[in-house]
């Protein structure tokens, strides 16, 4: 039976940053091989999610790359105002993860 | 040589580490201390003012303790990126540190200094002759922007750094480098793999980050032998797991498998993770040579802020809170019409939207108390405490559909409310640029201390 998962309850490590100053990194880390191969099997982490997330002009703004060496999934956007720049409200991208919260993994 | 030991103090110089476990590390017979003194990540400000990002008192203890060490081993001390930014100013500042601890403690070496900054004109002649390359800030540089750029900047690969290891200097203070050139660069001048020598930089540039327990504040030792590197954290009760390991290959980086060097393309796909002990060992890194570019990073002037910090708790306040801010921008910008296109008004609401702003996914939630933050950027500091003081009595007066509390709307933070920030600056250059020679634009001096 399928049963949904919120992603914090397989995932160690939630954390954003800056990717030097024009980007925003985010990487989830999965408490273990089964599970970052099910989130990545699952296809819930996609493109067209990040960007309606963050709010992206298109899709292709979302870089979405899959690390099994660390069972880590890492999502790259571009800043809307780089680091520091006026408008800009977080200048080492520490906070951005947080919608990520809302994502639920479909566990087997 | 068989291998070489490469022992990094912390991520920078000047957040500290523990003398101790510098002590373990210089047990270990390092080849070379190698440690990074710099960063974009505080923002353009110190870019652009030419500014050190770390204090004094913190960077003058971990150099003069790092000086000694080298000192009493006799080996050489690497630092790039002194001291922030790696600015002339900011290099310059580091040397004069470096100058005071040798008097004061008596200490004889011979110092390489290399300068990162990079002339307009130089820059101006690569965008002419299209070598310049646009990636992460999507917008192509123009001979205009780089006249704008109070500071520029390029990161120096190795090969710099080798040149004047050539002369055999004891210390070599560096202005802005790619990290972990600073480490790779004694490994590759021995002949040793450039893939895994610059891996291994990687790891170490951050101190004991990967870790486990990660930290960036304790001391780390990489030894890279023919075929693979090993990395061992020196807090006896830390360990590098492979898992530690791979996870900090992510770690502000923009793709976890592919990171960009001066000189090509490092690639992790193939790379594997070993435990070995309380060490872990790297192998598989490869490395696809390309056109030599250098990352110039400059930032220009855009204007002078005055903020206010103030809390908002009436109810009824909250509620209005958009109309609030509607309204005292459109009056603030009417007033003020004769300077219409001359500043710009922001006010950031924390307990609803402040950090995520147009992103926050949780519309419509209020908390019962906002932190209110308005904000004034205009061309001079004047012009922005002028407008911002107007802007901070507007908002604390202005009246909102509902409003009881007719005898003020925040609870302000500071006497005076008005706080004059400074200059504010912005990263306006972030671009690769073609270039014939991996040195020529770092000019190398030596002297005698």
């Amino acid at each position: 039976m399928v049963k949904l998962v919120n992603i914090a309850d397989i995932a160690t490590i939630i954390r954003s940053k800056n990717a030097k100053p024009f980007l925003f990194t985010m990487d989830i880390f999965f408490d273990n091989l089964e599970h970052y191969e099910e989130a990545v099997k699952s296809g819930v982490i996609n493109k067209k999610l990040i960007a309606q997330m963050y709010q992206l002009e298109n899709e292709d703004k979302a870089e979405i790359y899959n690390f099994a060496q660390a069972w880590a999934i890492k999502i790259t956007i571009p800043r809307t105002v780089a680091s520091g720049g006026i408008g800009d409200t977080d200048i080492y991208g520490a906070q951005q993860h947080a919608p990520l919260y809302s994502i639920k993994i479909p566990i087997c | 040589m068989d291998e070489i030991r490469v022992l990094t103090p912390n991520g920078s110089i000047g957040s500290g580490f523990p003398e101790e476990l510098l002590e373990e590390g210089m047990r270990r017979n390092p080849h070379a201390i190698a440690v990074d003194a710099g960063s974009t990540d505080p923002g353009p400000y110190f870019l652009g003012k030419g500014l050190p990002i770390s204090n004094k008192m913190m960077i003058k203890r971990d150099l003069e303790i790092l000086l000694l060490a080298r000192d009493k081993n006799n080996i050489p001390l690497l630092v790039g990126s002194a001291c922030g930014p790696g600015t002339k100013s900011t290099l310059e500042w580091t040397i004069n540190i470096v100058k005071e601890i040798a008097k004061e403690k008596n200490l004889h070496f011979k110092l390489a200094t290399i300068t990162g900054d990079i002339g307009k004109e130089f820059l101006k002649n690569a965008v002419k002759q299209g070598k310049v390359r646009t990636f992460e800030s999507a917008k192509a540089l123009t001979v205009e922007e780089v006249d704008r750029a109070t500071n520029i900047v390029a990161q120096m690969g190795v090969e710099p750094f080798i040149e004047a290891l050539k002369s055999k200097p004891d210390v070599i203070i560096a202005g802005r480098a790619y990290d972990p050139a600073i480490m790779a660069a004694i490994p590759i001048m021995n002949g040793f793999d450039e893939a895994l020598a610059e891996h291994m930089g990687k790891i170490l540039e951050c101190g004991s980050m990967a870790a486990e327990p990660s930290c960036g504040f304790e001391p780390i030792l990489g030894t890279i032998r023919k075929g693979y590197f090993l990395v061992e954290p020196m807090n006896p009760k830390s360990k590098c797991t492979p898992k530690s390991v791979a996870d900090h290959s992510l770690y502000e980086e923009r793709n976890p498998v592919k990171a960009g060097l001066p000189a090509g393309t490092l690639d992790l796909s193939q790379t594997v993770f070993e435990q070995t002990g309380r060490m872990t060992k790297v192998s598989g890194t490869k490395f696809v040579k390309d056109v030599y570019t250098i990352k110039v990073e400059g930032a220009a002037k855009v204007g002078y802020r005055t903020v206010f910090i103030s809390g908002v708790r009436d109810p009824v306040m909250i509620s209005q809170i958009d109309y609030l801010i509607d309204g005292v921008t459109k009056n603030t910008k009417a007033f003020f019409h004769d300077l219409d296109e001359d500043f710009q008004i922001l006010f950031h609401v924390y307990g609803k939207n402040g950090v995520l702003g147009k992103a926050e996914c949780i519309k419509n939630a209020l908390s019962f108390e906002l932190g209110l933050i308005g904000e004034v950027v205009a061309k001079t500091q004047e012009l922005a405490s002028t407008i911002c003081g107007y802007l901070s009595h507007l908002s604390m007066h202005f009246d909102y559909p509902g409003c009881k509390a007719t005898a003020g709307n925040l609870a302000m933070l500071y006497s005076p409310e008005n706080i004059d920030v400074g200059e504010v600056f912005e990263f306006n250059i972030y671009h690769l640029v073609e270039v014939d020679s991996p040195v020529a634009l770092f000019p190398i001096s030596f002297e005698e201390i």
